[in-house]
């Protein structure tokens, strides 16, 4: 194992151009997956931010009595799935209207009396954030006789539910895409190298060199280059990625663009991948090559 | 016969062809090399020379017949085998067939590596072997920075580092002038001497008078001159 080693170390340094374009297709290759992934996290964090914001409003019905109300917030508490619920007297709404309504105050002003309901505020456990939770939460509160109505903006809900679904699915689809395209372009690359490299493999043959002997130190190669590959990329990602995001920062507010760089587990898998990729570009290629 | 029986015979050809497509390369091939022999293959280009020393070390397959070599019945043996048929050979290539990206050193001590041998005595051997051949000052040089007469002077150490059986050279002295062939001839007799086969396919004459040892001659395919067996 030390003498393949020794040989992958020297065939590296003697074949340098070689190498490096090796690595240099690896990185650009793990640049770009890498890339889709830090956009299609960060996204995908986006989306669990704004599904977390999801509520439930029930409107009581009017003749019921405020002495009820604890009562009534009980039983909601009580249903699986809720975490919070808050109480928004027709006082506090109608205070809460005319603020977001300062331009069409005189609206209000003709007013009568307080045309609007009594109502509780709901909020959700994580788990219970999805579409069809909400829905059978919503459906377990407007049962409740005190409820007259029940609203979570249900359109809202279930085309935002649809949009991440499938951006889930085209982020999988393409991540797969991506990788694949990584493999391809890492192969060819070191299936040249190894065409350039064919009267080296031949005389190795010529001169007694088993198989093994052979290939050994061409994978061990390519998982040094794959992991130098894999390296570069997410440096240069990580590099591009403070420029940008410092910019951002200052451009939006902080809650709606938290974005975050991969976690460790991420670009070590990354860096993993990419030792797999050099690899199994190297594998494919000899078989072939040795085949012929 | 084809029993490998002959203790004295290291290498036995028995009615060997060769074809490439309708082109008849070599025809009928009988031959028997003893141990310790030093054969020359004689003849003009393109008469079989190149390609009967290549279907000794299996670098193609014959197209029909037997050979055995040391013992191994080549149209028998196992692709794993190979190497291990291939070690007892030293190859001498008409163009040297060295590295170019590897130093002498490393051109050499492939042999080695590939047999498992030990780091410092790879050093050790490889050291000896070229000063042996007259070239240790350029251990360290590229192949393509050495003369004609060093690149076959490399090819030779690394035909017998691995301490080979028999060596097989291809017009080993083609390209080269004469005080060079002098030095190359005389490192393939110093292998005879110590009890090596040799096995020299080239048209030069001068060469096969200085060397002296058996002749064959090729010609169209055939095998002329002193009956083989």
């Amino acid at each position: 194992m030390a003498t393949y080693y020794h040989r992958a170390v020297q065939d590296i340094k003697n074949n340098g151009f070689l190498s490096t374009v090796t690595i240099i297709t690896i990185a650009l290759s793990i640049l770009i997956v890498s890339a889709f992934a830090l956009f299609f996290t960060n996204a995908n964090n986006v989306m669990n931010y704004w599904q977390k914001g999801i509520r439930i409003m029930a409107y009581l019905k009017p003749d019921i009595s405020q002495k009820n109300f604890p009562d009534i917030k009980r039983k909601i508490q009580g249903i699986y799935g809720v975490q919070d619920v808050n109480f928004i007297s027709k006082e506090e709404a109608f205070k809460r209207l005319k603020e977001q309504m300062k331009r069409q105050s005189s609206i209000l002003m003709n007013l009568n009396e307080n045309p609007l309901p009594d109502a509780f505020e709901i909020c959700m456990i994580a788990s219970s954030q999805r579409g069809e939770k909400v829905e059978e939460i919503a459906t377990k509160i407007e049962s409740l006789p005190s409820i007259e109505v029940v609203e979570y903006g249900q359109k809202w809900l279930e085309r935002f539910t649809n949009i991440f679904y499938l951006f889930r699915l085209a982020g999988y689809t393409m991540g797969g895409i991506f990788f694949m395209a990584a493999v391809f372009i890492v192969t060819n690359t070191i299936r040249l190298v190894i065409y350039t490299r064919r009267e080296e493999i031949e005389i190795m043959r010529l001169v007694g060199a088993s198989e093994k002997f052979i290939r050994g130190p061409f994978y061990i190669e390519s998982i040094i280059q794959g992991t130098l590959g894999g390296i570069i990329g997410i440096a240069v990602l990580f590099i591009t990625f403070k420029l940008i995001s410092s910019n951002l920062e200052h451009s939006f507010k902080y809650e709606l663009l938290n974005i975050k760089f991969l976690s460790h587990e991420f670009y070590c898998g990354i860096i993993l991948c990419s030792m797999f990729v050099g690899w199994l570009g190297c594998y494919i290629s000899l078989k072939q090559f040795l085949k012929a | 016969m084809i029993d490998g029986k002959d203790k004295s015979s290291i290498i036995q050809m028995f009615h060997v062809h060769k074809h490439y497509g309708s082109k008849k390369a070599l025809i009928d091939i009988n031959l028997n090399i003893s141990k310790n022999e030093f054969l020359f293959i004689s003849g003009p280009s393109g008469a079989g020379k190149s390609t009967l020393l290549r279907l000794i070390y299996l670098g193609e397959p014959v197209s029909e017949g037997q050979i055995l070599v040391d013992g191994m019945n080549l149209s028998r043996i196992f692709p794993k085998r190979i190497p291990f048929l291939r070690r007892k050979f030293g190859i001498i290539f008409q163009d040297y067939k060295l590295i170019s990206t590897k130093t002498v050193f490393d051109n050499v001590a492939l042999v080695l590596e590939a047999s498992g041998k030990k780091r410092k005595f790879i050093e050790k051997k490889v050291r000896s072997v070229l000063r042996t051949v007259g070239i240790e000052q350029r251990i360290n040089a590229l192949p393509p920075s050495l003369s004609g007469g060093e690149q076959q002077r490399v090819a030779i150490a690394r035909a017998v580092v691995g301490v080979p059986k028999i060596i097989l050279a291809d017009e080993p002295t083609g390209s080269l002038d004469s005080d060079s062939a002098d030095i190359i001839l005389n490192l393939l007799k110093d292998f005879h001497t110590r009890g090596g086969t040799v096995i020299v396919a080239t048209h030069d004459k001068e060469l096969i008078r200085k060397a002296g040892g058996r002749i064959l001659y090729l010609k169209q395919g055939h095998l002329l001159g002193p009956t083989p067996i």
